[in-house]
């Protein structure tokens, strides 16, 4: 019997078809991953379920009983429990003030009973394996445990059908194990649960049933060991997919960026990178490889200007810039692709075409002294969003209208049409669906054959492999060795735990059969 | 995908279209402040009718008299809401009658009766649309300048100096040089706030409180010392004519350059914000700060450009009044102008264009105000209820939303002052 069915799901927004007659059944202790691309219609199927929507048509069915969904509140009191991409958590409050929020358990009345609820999640830490001190803020915790938190309050309310949203989206690949660990001891303790993700790699390594959604419609369901990646891509894209990042040999020629003995502070005043030393050539892809949070991210902010330097030079084409601002950089001829979109890629409430222009508005031809040029925006805006292929209605409406992926499209429009010689790109495909990733993946690559010096950061190894022609791992604000493009996953994983080059064994470094693959 | 010769498609290549959007971001944006407008005014109805002793008597004996009880409430919205209008636009009647006679024989004195109320209004309107336009550029910065009656103040006071202490120069330096002086002292008394957040982050909306603070006590004793005109009131003097904003019309109707000032400022403000990159910076630091960074704005500088312009506005505002209007200052010289500017600016969605229609408004409401009390005996109040409840549907445009039934926006606008 299953515990939970949709039938016939149908929800339409203004213009959009969101969801087309969707049917979905999960059965008691089973892993069910939704598959689908960015705007395929997962979430808003989700949506319904947790009575966030109203479906226009069908039905919901748990435990074979029909029932209308009221609302999350509704959806909780009938054990449905979604832990959401990004986190509901309030920052400055305790695991255990999170977990009871909303749900307040208290003593005579008023007064909080902070113990019982603390011994409660000990209980449900210990049962599934969720390790997390209640006593801890949140603002202190990894994301990996922030998510754990996040999950203990799903359990916490005793759910027993589980949706987890892209729940690796933002974990690192050891965080992932852990995370699949923990699934797996949900499912041995009877529970059942809804993994959405357009991660490949993933659905086939847990789920027991895919089911793929392409522009809100069910394209086929499939169990894993009898499909292979290529065979999902394809079912979410609707064509053949690349799953190898086509390049040739790099021509390395002068150095671009050369990076010397950099100490950076983290907008906190914390050291983040401590002595760097790092050279990228026109023509090369450097991807700097390493588990989130190693320095990666104040390494791009003190190269492009956002964070000051607090020692160390950086040299760009010969000039020294460890003083310069950003606009000083951006004239340099450096591209910058932020590793967050929404914060620095991107003015949401602005049109596409104003964002096009974000970096070069005031330099002909977009503005003859301080007027602009509406027209020269306008065609600019129109052009990019084809040659990029960005899915927009209009280069008039808001950035914050579209998906993820082409959001990514607009800014790598942007930041790949003037002329640069350097590209720095963090995190480039971070949330993207598979068509997104390959197209990125090919533009980076076009760049590098023209001669730009390209770094690539980011947290997806699988990624770094790909595109990379020398691999830097970083670990605690360090570039701890550069290897060749050649380089084996368990060489670089050790690098990144903090194993010492020296001590890498050679096992490690033997080089792998068959061509680089790449996870989506 | 390489081909670069792609050319836009037809309409995308009419510049129109493109300012269309830019002026009124969707027929949406424009629907519900409307919307808020008509609601304030049902309600404000209700009060007057609720508030009515005439109407509650009758409402008392519903069961005798149900009709009477639908009359007298009638009467006395109509009345009032009549007054108010009538008060405020004038009898068009009268109007037309007033021309006839106009062209028939010659003699403006009863179109100029009939055209008063209207012109009143507009007298009223103009320090709003400065004002209004003051807070809006800051918002479009991400600024929330609550300083707009000080630098009201300051502007006041700086132009009815350079008014009555320089003698015997031409009005077209005199005039233009008065007005200079009104906006010199509000963009002194922006930039200050303005310098304080860039430079050491002290929050703009604390320190522009204290600037209204430091404004209002500095001109009590400017208006008692240095700047008091012989006698005992603490006023100014005159200011000499060569200073004055010229009249349209004989007194004594008051509508005076300064209308079409505000009018052509209001224009100037909507190519700055819009058709520059000045503004492109402005609203780009407004909208996203941290994209701005990224981009390579300097957002310290235009935080302070930005108090400057809103400064220097506001004091515009002021020195309008004092020019047009006033021809000198005395102790309490605003009417909350500043303060007002704040819910003129929220209903005209930080818009030059929307902050002139939502500054209008005003001034026919509080141009009509006087004439209701006198002749509905509707206290003046009940204006100030009015336009607090248009601005608490402007500001939770759910309530609206919920109210008429309108599917909400696919997406939220992004706040434009993060407070």
């Amino acid at each position: 019997m299953p515990v939970l069915e949709l039938r016939g799901i149908t929800k339409t927004f203004p213009g959009v078809k969101a969801n087309q007659d969707i049917d979905l059944t999960l059965e008691k202790g089973e892993i069910h991953a939704l598959l689908g691309e960015n705007g395929a219609g997962k979430t808003t199927l989700m949506n319904i379920l947790y009575g966030l929507y109203k479906p226009d048509k069908g039905e919901i069915l748990i435990n074979d009983q029909k029932v209308d969904i009221e609302g999350p509140n509704d959806a909780i009191a009938r054990g449905i429990g979604m832990v959401h991409q990004h986190f509901m958590l309030v920052p400055v409050m305790t695991v255990t003030e999170n977990v009871m929020l909303g749900n307040e358990t208290t003593k005579s009345g008023v007064l909080l009973d902070r113990e019982k609820v603390t011994q409660r999640i000990r209980e449900i830490s210990d049962r599934y394996g969720l390790e997390v001190d209640p006593n801890a803020y949140i603002k202190d915790l990894p994301v990996g445990i922030q998510q754990r938190v996040e999950i203990i309050k799903v359990l916490y309310r005793q759910a027993d059908i589980l949706i987890l949203d892209e729940p690796t989206a933002v974990l690192t690949p050891q965080e992932v194990d852990g995370l699949f660990k923990i699934i797996h001891s949900l499912i041995d303790s009877g529970k059942s649960l809804i993994f959405i993700t357009h991660k490949l790699k993933e659905v086939l390594h847990i789920a027991n049933r895919i089911t793929v959604l392409r522009l809100g419609q069910v394209v086929g369901s499939a169990i894993p060991g009898e499909v292979d990646e290529q065979k999902l891509a394809e079912m979410m894209v609707g064509r053949e997919v690349n799953l190898v990042v086509e390049k040739k040999v790099a021509q390395p020629k002068e150095a671009v960026l050369k990076v010397k003995d950099l100490h950076v502070n983290d907008e906190r005043g914390n050291p983040a990178v401590n002595g760097l030393n790092l050279d990228v050539h026109a023509g090369e892809v450097v991807g700097v490889a390493g588990v989130q949070g190693n320095g990666q991210t104040e390494l791009v902010y003190a190269l492009t200007g956002l964070l000051p330097l607090k020692s160390g030079t950086i040299h760009l084409n010969g000039k020294d810039i460890h003083k310069a601002t950003p606009r000083q950089i951006i004239e340099q001829g450096v591209a910058h692709v932020p590793e967050d979109r929404q914060k620095h890629g991107l003015v949401l409430s602005f049109p596409l075409l104003d964002n096009m222009v974000l970096c070069t508005y005031y330099k002909p031809p977009f503005a003859k002294g301080v007027n602009m040029q509406d027209r020269v925006i306008a065609e600019n805006g129109s052009m990019l969003v084809k040659q990029f292929d960005v899915r927009t209605p209009s280069i008039f409406v808001a950035a914050s209208t579209l998906s993820g992926g082409n959001q990514q499209k607009v800014i790598v429009a942007r930041e790949f049409s003037r002329p640069i010689k350097l590209l720095i790109a963090s995190q480039p495909t971070r949330g993207l669906d598979v068509g997104s990733i390959e197209y990125i993946h090919s533009r980076i690559i076009e760049k590098r054959d023209e001669g730009t010096a390209v770094l690539v950061v980011s947290s997806e190894l699988d990624e770094i492999i790909a595109l990379s022609d020398r691999i830097a791992v970083m670990y605690r604000g360090k570039i701890v060795d550069i290897l060749p493009a050649g380089a084996t996953k368990e060489h670089l994983g050790l690098l990144m735990a903090g194993v010492k080059p020296e001590d890498i064994p050679d096992s490690a470094k033997k080089k792998s059969a068959g061509p680089v693959e790449k996870v989506f | 995908m390489t081909d670069k010769t792609v050319k836009p498609t037809p309409s995308e290549k009419k510049d129109d279209k493109f300012d269309l959007r830019q002026i009124f971001e969707g027929s949406y944006n424009t629907l519900l402040p409307l919307l808020a407008i008509f609601t304030g005014l049902v309600i404000g109805a209700i009060v007057i009718a609720g508030t009515d002793a005439t109407v509650i008597a009758a409402w008392k004996n519903f069961f005798q008299a149900p009709g009477a009880a639908f009359a007298a409430t009638w009467t006395s919205i109509a009345t009032a809401y009549g007054a108010l209008f009538g008060g405020s636009l004038g009898n068009p009647r009268d109007i037309v009658a007033g021309f006839q006679t106009y062209f028939s024989t010659g003699d403006n004195a009863a179109l100029l009766k009939a055209i008063y109320p209207i012109t009143e209004s507009l007298t009223t309107a103009t320090p709003y649309i400065f004002a209004g336009l003051a807070v809006a550029v800051g918002f479009r910065c991400g600024l929330f300048n609550i300083g707009a009656e000080g630098q009201f103040f300051m502007g006041a006071l700086g132009s009815v100096f350079v008014g009555y202490s320089l003698q015997g120069l031409p009005a077209f330096i005199h005039l233009p040089l008065a007005l200079l002086g009104g906006i010199a002292a509000g963009a002194l008394w922006g930039a200050i706030p303005g310098y304080l957040k860039a430079k050491f982050g002290a929050h703009e909306v604390v320190n522009t409180i204290m600037m209204n603070w430091i404004g209002f006590r500095l001109s009590d004793w400017l208006l008692n010392g240095p700047m008091k005109s012989p006698g005992f009131r603490p006023v100014t003097r005159n200011i000499a004519e060569s200073a004055q904003l010229p009249h349209f019309f004989p007194d004594p109707l008051r509508v005076n350059w300064g209308f079409i000032l505000a009018l052509l400022v209001a224009w100037l403000i909507y190519w700055l914000l819009f058709k520059t990159t000045i503004g492109f910076e402005i609203r780009t630091v407004g909208a996203n700060p941290d994209a701005a960074k990224y981009a390579g704005v300097n957002i310290v500088r235009n935080f302070v450009l930005a108090m400057v312009i809103s400064g220097g506005l506001a004091g515009l505002s002021g020195a309008s009044q004092v020019l047009g209007v006033d021809h000198w200052v005395g102790q309490g010289f605003s009417a909350g102008y500043g303060f007002d500017a704040i819910a003129i600016a929220l209903l005209g969605k930080s818009h030059p264009f929307g902050v002139v229609l939502a500054a209008l408004l005003f001034g026919v409401l509080r141009g009509g105000a006087t004439r209701m009390q006198s002749l509905a005996g509707i206290p003046v109040d009940i204006i100030s209820i009015i336009q607090g409840l248009v601005i608490v549907f402007v500001a939770a445009p759910d309530i609206i939303r919920w109210l008429y039934r309108i599917r909400p926006a696919e997406h939220k606008q992004a706040l434009q002052s993060r407070g």
